[in-house]
């Protein structure tokens, strides 16, 4: 799917220097390092961005020592968790307890291949994109949970337990806005979903509904990417830092980053579903040709979301688990199945909007 | 139905709490004048003290090194937590021929003060004082005990105990 | 649905330790919880980990130096636990403080109170997961603060009481100060109901949780705001009033559901008592002696003495055998977290993990004063 020019040279000078196979190949992996690099630096990115909107509402600074406005702190602050020793339990299950910050990353990164940052840049659009990125975001469940229960602690093992709890519930949620997004849409390919929004935002065309699963996918996208206030997994206050009390250094980080890369991946199937992906509001800059410029619409609403999500943080109390769990089987799985219904009706009857 | 109400009431109530924390985002985005916060190494040169404010225990000096402590020893039999220790000696006074007390070393163990203030109200003489320093801070234990009367000093000429 | 897990799933029982050194028991203090799951079987409360034998220090030094001792105890509460000790010795020897004193403690007493709360409010919201009132709560303490500093030279252990008056007099600015205090409080208090009192999700997280009824209140020796919470009139500002309080009115905060709500709701009340209570004396600080003069070395006659004071966290005893020397034969502090720490376990049985936390930040304790 990469069309941009300076990507289409890439792509021909490779082809040119060697044979055909082999190319290939080193594109693939070309594509994975580069991915890999969008990953930390998102990651760093979005945890200055949350220490930073933190102080603000706090009635703090936030960081602002290290370069300008404190850009650098989160990269000053990895490298000191690189250089920090790994620590481990004696009893811990040390395959298992080294395994699980690679199954969090892996998943994640496999769900940011899906991501559309612009017309040109996606790496992978398949057409079950929106149902696999849900189902692999699933799978770093289990990456929580063997770090809770290789750990051989019990507050990790009590986080973990949390989580998959927690997941299991709210993947439904999940599940059910993008069916009912998806009934409108009719189609769960990505890009298609984004240029069927040339008429109009989904949240627009199906109105009453699809405001309805925003609001529903907002709760359980917080729920999934384990935020306040469903950050019963790491509550501070109760468990320590949850299921990764016992990791330190780098593989802490790896679990920090990703629980951030998870955030960006829930705003961007927001975006995707709801505010028309990488196109232009309205489409005021269609005629145009900017360079980039999908990629600063879709970074402009994926920050949007993201600041929505950090309002959440900054503002709720945490539920309770057995509160959780009676938000999300009493309230949002009713709600979310008379929404499909109602969106069905709506679309069968051509009750809703386009331009 | 109470279904509904419920879900409506508690949106609402979690509307409200956003939009204080939204308000003050806002206007500390844009303004920055609600910061609570200090940055406090690099307004130490700036920060002041309330006068009243106990840091430490000083011995008092003027500008000609002159102390007022007669090495009566009150303050160290006041300290309820033995952080001072008054070393003195005698001597003869040469006009009245009577042994009197003069002040060697005023030891203060910083480290086991409580900031009390004892020491201070029974001094009979006044010479003890309260210091307005707090960058007590330090790797070594021993840093914090510290003689008060400072190098060559001697008490003020004249002093009545 | 409990009797279907007991027949049909075998659980097991297990063990967590819940400090010493964990966020939510505000100090060093241990609980061993006996769990099924999540689920509460049993609270076992550890203490001693900041024993500093206080009372036997209190035996060997004077009564003067044993003012500054007690700034340790509830280190919230250090101006109303001075007041306590020097309450006791000034009515053991008879003497008779003046107005000015006894207004000035009242303030500074109602100022603690306010600290504390203000203090006790943001962690609140920090154990139940809004990690953001804990700033807003320190704008307004650090106001208090701000003005103990001016007045008494320390933010936290001011040791301001001494026996026959106060240390200092007022600051010239402090009336300003504690006005403009007020002016803020006022503006600022619905915004804590706003932001925490009223969510929904606060709400669900501490209504019906840690019930205690009247009955067991009592017995289990509560007091302070916890017991008020199901409905046990103990102020002793009330029922003992000393310093000011008996010409001040105010209002005893007292709910009557027990839960862990309820508690919430006394303290949010007593804010709003304290703040009215500092009003009725700020403009009226009558003129006389802010220190009367004490022998240099106070000695007791021999006895039994007891003073009770109200403080942040409740009911405060101190009593004093003496046998006439300088220092007291025995001196023995009722710190009223020890007694509402006792009734966890009853509060917390049946419940979840969660729900201790929630529980242990509404009985607001400190762990130095239930430990000494
Ligand atoms: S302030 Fe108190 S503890 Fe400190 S030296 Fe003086 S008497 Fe001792
Ligand atoms: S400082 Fe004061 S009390 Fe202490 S020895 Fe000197 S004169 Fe006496």
């Amino acid at each position: 799917m990469i069309r941009l020019s300076i990507f289409t040279q890439i792509h021909e000078w490779l082809y040119s220097l060697m044979p055909a196979s082999s190319a290939h190949i080193l594109e693939l992996v070309l594509i994975a390092a580069a991915y890999l690099g969008i990953f930390a630096i998102l990651g760093l990115l979005l945890v200055w961005l949350e220490r930073r909107v933190a102080g603000f509402f706090q009635l703090r600074l936030g960081p602002n020592r290290v370069g300008p406005i404190g850009l650098f702190q989160t990269i000053a602050d990895a490298l000191k968790l690189v250089s920090k020793e790994l620590t481990g339990t004696v009893k811990a299950d040390h395959f298992l307890y080294g395994a699980a910050p690679y199954f969090i990353i892996t998943t994640a990164l496999m769900a940011m291949a899906l991501i559309p940052f612009s017309q040109e840049i996606h790496a992978f659009d398949i057409n079950i994109g929106v149902f696999f990125i849900a189902s692999v975001s699933s799978v770093g469940v289990v990456g929580i949970f063997l770090a809770g229960w290789a750990s051989n602690n019990k507050y990790s093992l009590i986080g973990g337990m949390r989580t998959g709890i927690q997941m299991i519930s709210y993947e439904l949620s999940i599940g059910m806005v993008i069916v009912t997004m998806t009934t409108l849409a009719g189609t769960l390919q990505i890009s298609e979903l984004i240029e069927m929004q040339r008429n109009g935002w989904f949240i627009i065309q199906g109105h009453f509904p699809a405001i309805l699963a925003f609001m529903i996918f907002m709760i359980a996208g917080t729920a999934e990417s384990n935020r306040v206030p469903f950050d019963l997994v790491e509550a501070e206050s109760e468990l320590g830092a949850g299921f990764h009390t016992e990791y330190s250094g780098m593989n802490f980080a790896y679990f920090f980053l990703a629980e951030f890369v998870n955030l960006f991946i829930i705003s961007s199937i927001a975006v995707v579903l709801f505010f028309g992906g990488w196109l232009a509001p309205f489409g005021i800059t269609d005629g145009l040709h900017i360079p980039f410029i999908g990629l600063f619409w879709f970074g402009l609403k994926v920050t949007a979301i993201i600041f929505i999500f950090m309002w959440f943080r900054w503002t709720f109390p945490r539920f309770r688990i057995d509160q959780l769990l009676t938000l999300e089987w009493k309230y949002l799985l009713p709600i979310n199945m008379v929404n499909i219904v109602v969106m069905a009706l709506m679309v069968w009857l051509g009750l809703i909007i386009k331009f | 139905m109470s279904y509904f109400s419920d879900i409506i009431q508690g949106t609402k109530s979690l509307l409200t709490g956003m939009r204080i924390t939204g308000n003050y985002f806002f206007k500390n985005f844009l303004t920055r004048k609600d910061v609570i916060t200090q940055q406090y190494p690099d307004n130490k040169d700036t920060l002041k003290m309330f006068d009243r404010f106990r840091g430490e225990v000083t011995l008092a000096h003027n500008e000609n090194n002159e102390h007022r402590c007669d090495a009566c020893t009150t303050c160290e039999k006041t300290c309820p937590n033995g952080s001072l220790e008054v070393i003195w000696d005698k001597y003869k006074d040469p006009e009245t021929g009577r042994n009197k007390r003069v002040l060697v070393k005023h030891i203060y163990h910083l480290e086991m003060c409580t900031m009390c203030g004892l020491c201070i109200e029974v001094c009979p003489t006044n010479a003890l004082e309260w210091g307005q320093d707090f960058h007590h801070a330090s790797y070594d234990r021993g840093q914090l005990t510290k003689v008060l009367n400072k190098p060559g000093s001697k008490v003020v000429a004249g002093l009545k105990g | 649905m409990e009797d279907f897990l007991g027949e049909n799933i075998k659980t097991q029982e297990y063990f967590l330790n819940m400090g010493p050194q964990h966020p939510a028991t505000h100090g060093v203090l241990r609980l061993l919880l006996k769990l099924d799951g999540e689920i509460v079987h049993n609270v076992d409360m550890d203490l001693g980990y900041i024993h500093r034998s206080i009372e036997k220090m209190c035996e060997r030094d004077t009564y003067k130096q044993i003012v500054h001792l007690t700034d340790r105890l509830d280190y919230l509460s250090a101006h109303i636990n001075n007041e306590a000790v020097c309450l006791l010795v000034e009515d053991a020897l008879n003497i008779e403080v003046s107005d000015r004193i006894k207004v000035i403690r009242t303030i500074m007493s109602e100022l603690t109170r306010l600290s504390s709360h203000a203090l006790w409010w943001g962690v609140m919201g920090m154990d139940i997961g809004a990690l953001t009132t804990f700033m807003y709560a320190f704008r307004e303490r650090e106001l208090i603060n701000d003005i103990f500093e001016e007045t008494c030279g320390a933010r936290l252990t001011m040791n301001y009481n001494v026996i026959g008056g106060v240390r200092y007099d007022l600051h010239e600015n402090f009336v300003k100060r504690v006005k403009a205090l007020l002016a803020q409080l006022k503006q600022k208090l619905p915004e804590y109901d706003k932001l925490l009192t009223g969510n929904v999700i606060f709400r669900k997280r501490l209504e019906g949780i840690g019930y205690i009824s009247k009955e067991d209140a009592i017995a289990y020796g509560l007091n302070g705001p916890t017991a008020r919470g199901s409905g046990v009139s103990c102020d002793i500002r009330k029922i003992h009033p000393y310093s000011a309080y008996d010409r001040v009115d105010f209002e005893e905060s007292i709910f009557t559901e027990g839960d862990s709500y309820a508690r919430y709701k006394v303290r949010i009340k007593e804010m709003w008592q304290s703040v009215h209570i500092i009003e009725q004396l700020i403009d009226k600080i009558p003129e006389g002696e802010f220190r009367h003069k004490t022998k240099a070395l106070i000695k007791l006659p021999p006895g039994d003495y007891l003073q009770r004071v109200e403080t942040a966290r409740g009911d405060f005893g101190v009593y004093v055998h003496s046998d006439g020397k300088k220092s007291p034969y025995r001196m023995k502090f009722r710190s009223p977290g020890f007694a509402n720490l006792a009734a966890l376990n009853k509060m917390a049985k049946g419940l979840k993990i969660a729900d201790i936390v929630a529980i242990l930040s509404t009985i607001d304790i400190v762990v130095p004063d239930i430990d000494r």
